[in-house]
């Protein structure tokens, strides 16, 4: 059954169909998972060895303005946001009343009345919504994606990439930071985050200039081993440095605790949706907790594999693959408390074998400072 | 796209080339298959003495993101698995016809090796699934 002509696409489609990209759905957008030239590994390589470029405009934009954004901010978040300056971000939890997610997403303050908050793909149109049914506050919640091409400019070389298209101080832009300015002379958020575990940037600007700022990257990076990177390599970076996925190692189902994301919970910053149930659950204890998993034999642990503890499960894979830079098979998870010490043996039932992980310290991977 | 004609092929992507031993067939993929895999970063082969039917599967070809079950396509006895597999995944990429070979198999009706299709008729399949 063939439902492409149902996917959005990004304004970058075309040229991802040149490159030879390997399309397939994502959220409901039609997105290249790996290029035909480079395929994911060589993708994940370059991005840590030298540079390279995402497409990511599928992610979703909401933007919060008004005398009381920042109460709605408080209000909805995990996270305080009363401690970001103008031009700062900080990662945050949209919590159901249960304590759960809603999303993960990014918060960055453009003025203390004006929010720009980057969203899951997958979530957005719930955030909005959700964001929106919350909203008794003197502000104006407004979904504008559609306004924005996303890129993520990833790897030890993208600074100097980058530095060639712009005028803005990038040096000096310290991580979760940003600023406004041109690339390639076309208005643009310059954003100091990224999905990968390397050092680099995002790009939000106008649509219109999606082709002429992609192609400008390449004409300055090419030299410096820039390749088109898929969502393939942007999995298998994140889960090397130990970043959730919604869906995955977060979703309506679990907790800011469960997951190890206690430092993005300030319960001292007041009220917000969700503070209740989480305190309540650190009162009664954390049940379960989030590992990481390396495999001690050639077998790959996939997402949903069971995970054994003498004989019986116990907990399921959330990610799981091969980690291209590590050359090890790698895995998050989620297992009783009392088995998530570091050492600790464990089986995943991979299809009809039982195979040993042991559980490890993560990140997986850290980038050298 | 190659399609060797010393091979004979099945509509799950699987070659097949009879040896010069009687009733026995080298087993792999081909290099549709592998183009569609990607990087292949693991393959689970059965044991040598393993028996299967036509079209069973009898192991695995694993991706960076996903797992295909690779089908038998003659009815037969696992006799030899390639060694170098497990060390170098990335010879299916490489070289589907040759070095990476999956099993070779004994096969218990030479009958069935008229079911399987040629060079051409497999090409054609190709063509088609390219198409869609």
């Amino acid at each position: 059954m063939e439902t492409t002509t149902q996917l959005k696409k990004t304004a970058l489609h075309g040229i991802h169909k040149e490159l030879g990209a390997r399309l397939a759905e994502f959220a409901g957008w039609e997105m290249p998972i790996e290029y035909c030239d480079s395929g994911i590994i060589q993708e994940h390589m370059a991005v840590r060895t030298a540079a390279g470029l995402f497409d990511i405009s599928h992610m979703g934009e909401i933007e919060i303005t008004g005398p009381e954004s920042l109460a709605l901010v408080q209000l909805v978040t995990s996270n305080d946001a009363s401690r970001l300056q103008d031009g700062q971000i900080q990662y945050s939890g949209l919590l159901y009343p249960e304590g759960t997610f809603v999303d993960d997403i990014l918060v960055h303050r453009i003025t203390q009345y004006h929010y720009f908050l980057c969203v899951n793909a997958s979530n957005a149109e719930k955030d909005f919504e959700w964001i929106n049914q919350q909203n008794r506050f003197d502000a104006k919640v407004e979904d504008t994606s559609r306004h924005y091409t996303q890129l993520a400019l990833q790897g030890p070389q993208a600074l100097a990439i980058l530095r060639q298209l712009t005028h803005v101080n990038l040096e000096g832009m310290k991580y979760y930071w940003f600023a406004k300015g041109q690339v390639d002379g076309i208005d643009a958020l310059i954003t100091r985050t990224g999905y990968t575990g390397e050092d680099g940037f995002e790009l939000y600007f106008s649509p219109d200039y999606s082709k002429q700022i992609w192609k400008s990257l390449f004409e300055v990076g090419s030299l410096a081993g820039l390749l088109p990177v898929g969502l393939g390599a942007r999995n298998t970076l994140r889960l090397e440095a130990k970043m959730a996925l919604y869906g995955h190692e977060i979703s309506e189902k679990t907790t800011p605790w469960e997951a190890g994301l206690d430092w993005i919970v300030k319960p001292g910053k007041g009220e917000f949706i969700g503070k209740a149930a989480l305190l309540a659950q650190k009162q009664r204890g954390i049940s379960r907790k989030l590992v990481g998993l390396e495999m001690q034999c050639k077998g790959i642990a996939r997402d949903g594999y069971p995970v054994l503890i003498a004989g019986e499960v116990v907990g399921t894979v959330t990610s799981g693959s091969l980690s291209p830079f590590l050359k090890k098979n790698i895995g998050l998870a989620y297992v009783p408390a009392q088995h998530s010490e570091i050492g600790t043996v464990l089986d995943i039932q991979v299809r009809n074998q039982r195979l040993p992980a042991k559980v490890v310290a993560t990140p997986f991977y850290t980038r050298r400072k | 796209m190659k399609f060797p004609e010393d091979c004979l092929y099945t509509r799950q992507h699987e070659w097949v080339r009879v040896l010069a031993e009687k009733e026995t067939v080298l087993v792999g993929i081909t290099d549709y298959a592998q183009k569609e895999l990607g990087d292949v970063v693991f393959v689970e082969l059965p044991k040598v003495g393993d028996t299967f039917d036509t079209n069973e599967p009898f192991g695995n070809v694993e991706s960076v993101k996903a797992v295909s079950e690779v089908f038998c396509p003659l009815a037969g006895e696992v006799i030899e698995i390639n060694p170098d597999l497990s060390n170098s995944p990335e010879l299916v990429n490489s070289d589907p016809y040759g070095d990476a070979w999956f099993i070779k198999l004994k096969i218990s009706s030479a009958e069935e090796i008229k079911d399987l299709l040629k060079p051409d008729e497999y090409a054609e399949l190709v063509a088609e699934e390219s198409a869609e």
